[in-house]
């Protein structure tokens, strides 16, 4: 039976701040890549983000965060999918994250950090090299 | 087979899992599919159906607030459609559902069509089973935004909803023809706007046209699903279609009409395959449609023969 086999991104915007302008554009260039992408919207906790990337069986996981509670809201992201046995799935973030915190979230497990100015085609080229080669 | 012993124990990860693999057409998820068949047919399925922008998320959110409060354990699919420019999706309807993605007693998986038309995806009656296996007690199965002859949701569901809103034109316009017929009940979401009655009163009309199928009078509600209006009455009519199903073993039918329908569609699909398989083999396809195309072979022959050759 031949395969079809398409990547699927959840697209999340954790913590309080409503501005998902950045999120809504990394959406819509990800579906034109040819994802699909699952967007929940605005004010989501760690908690939810990790449940609904487990029951859509994401690839990858894109955070957008504008409030400054990364250095919180990302890890916190990647320890629960570590416990609930999903850190297969690429966690990578985006928003206004300062220069100097980017090594610790790359510690912390977070893949890549795209900062403000980054193309939408460097995070899809990202997605589609680093996404589990899986059944 | 472990995964099945996971999905009986309700394990999410194995249940998603499979879902991918089920989405993918990939050779495992049917030998699982195989194996869990035994224990589904246990679920009700609930479709909801209406045009872009009539609110089906906020209703299927709705729904299942008061069927958990009710203690059922609830599944939901949201199908939503594929660009057929790029093959990418945006499956939002997660944003209406937010309240229930800590509850264990849900689950929601959104699906893209991938092309397929009729306002489901192709695998979304399998995907039912994956759901209807792990034990959810009642599957919601939202549609994409239908317009008027996108009615399969009739082929999975036992209960189907078709929901519209005031303003949507003259009489109706958007449910006309086949949508209107599959309706078991009709629900005028949004019923705070200007019109609610006009449209209550044009669907009364319109089904008063048609043929009784049976002793089922669908039920028009009005609701605004948003504030939550209505919703007990709806739930109250679904359980009465379910009631009346079930007194007149319509339920069974309905069932057996699914299984011919997915008998059929698997037949014909892994027939098709396997001939076309056959005769590609050796380029020799290529070879009788040149020859069909020079008029040296008529279409019919060559269809006779290929059936022949393969002892059909």
């Amino acid at each position: 039976m031949s395969e079809e086999r398409k990547i699927r991104v959840l697209v999340a915007k954790p913590g309080l701040d409503g501005h998902d302008r950045g999120a809504k554009v990394i959406a819509r260039a990800f579906r034109d890549a040819g994802f699909e992408v699952i967007y929940t919207g605005l004010r989501q906790t760690p908690e939810m983000i990790v449940s609904a990337a487990i029951q859509e069986d994401v690839d990858a996981i894109g955070l957008s965060c504008l409030s400054g509670a990364h250095m919180y809201l990302f890890p916190r992201i990647v320890e629960l999918l570590r416990e609930r046995g999903a850190d297969d799935v690429v966690v990578f973030g985006g928003g206004t994250i300062p220069d100097e915190d980017i090594a610790t979230l790359k510690e912390a497990g977070i893949a890549e950090i795209f900062t403000p100015g980054t193309s939408t085609s460097v995070a899809i080229d990202y997605v589609r090299t680093h996404v589990r080669q899986r059944a | 087979m472990e995964i099945i012993e996971r999905i009986r124990r309700q394990d999410v990860r194995a249940i998603a899992r499979l879902m991918s693999l089920v989405e993918n057409n990939a050779p495992e998820a049917t030998a699982a599919l195989k194996e869990l068949y035994p224990i589904t047919g246990q679920a009700f399925i609930v479709g909801i159906t209406g045009p872009p922008g009539s609110g089906k998320s906020t209703l299927t959110d709705q729904l299942t607030k008061e069927f958990r409060r009710d203690g059922k354990t609830v599944g939901i699919i949201a199908v939503d459609p594929t660009s057929p420019f790029t093959g990418g999706a945006i499956l939002a309807d997660r944003i209406r559902m937010q309240q229930h993605s800590l509850d264990a007693g849900v689950f929601i998986r959104s699906m893209a069509t991938r092309g397929h038309l009729g306002g489901l995806a192709r695998a979304t009656g399998d995907v039912v089973n994956v759901l209807d296996a792990a034990g959810k007690e009642l599957i919601l199965v939202e549609t994409v935004g239908v317009g008027q002859d996108e009615v399969e949701v009739v082929k999975t569901a036992d209960t189907c909803v078709v929901v519209s809103v005031p303003g949507l034109g003259d009489d109706v316009q958007a449910i006309k023809a086949g949508i209107l017929e599959i309706a078991d009940i009709f629900v005028v979401n949004k019923a705070d706007r200007e019109g609610a009655d006009k449209t209550v009163t044009e669907l009364q009309a319109m089904m008063g046209l048609g043929p009784g199928r049976s002793d089922w009078s669908p039920p028009i509600l009005k609701t605004v699903a948003t504030q939550g209006q209505g919703i007990a009455e709806l739930v109250q009519g679904i359980l009465a279609h379910r009631a009346h199903l079930d007194r007149r073993g319509l339920r069974q039918m309905r069932q057996r009409e699914r299984s011919r329908a997915l008998f059929l569609e698997l037949l014909q699909e892994q027939g098709t395959r396997r001939l076309l398989e056959r005769a590609s083999a050796n380029g020799t396809l290529e070879h009788t449609i040149e020859r069909i195309a020079k008029r040296e072979m008529d279409p019919y022959s060559a269809v006779e023969e290929l059936l022949a050759k393969a002892g059909l």
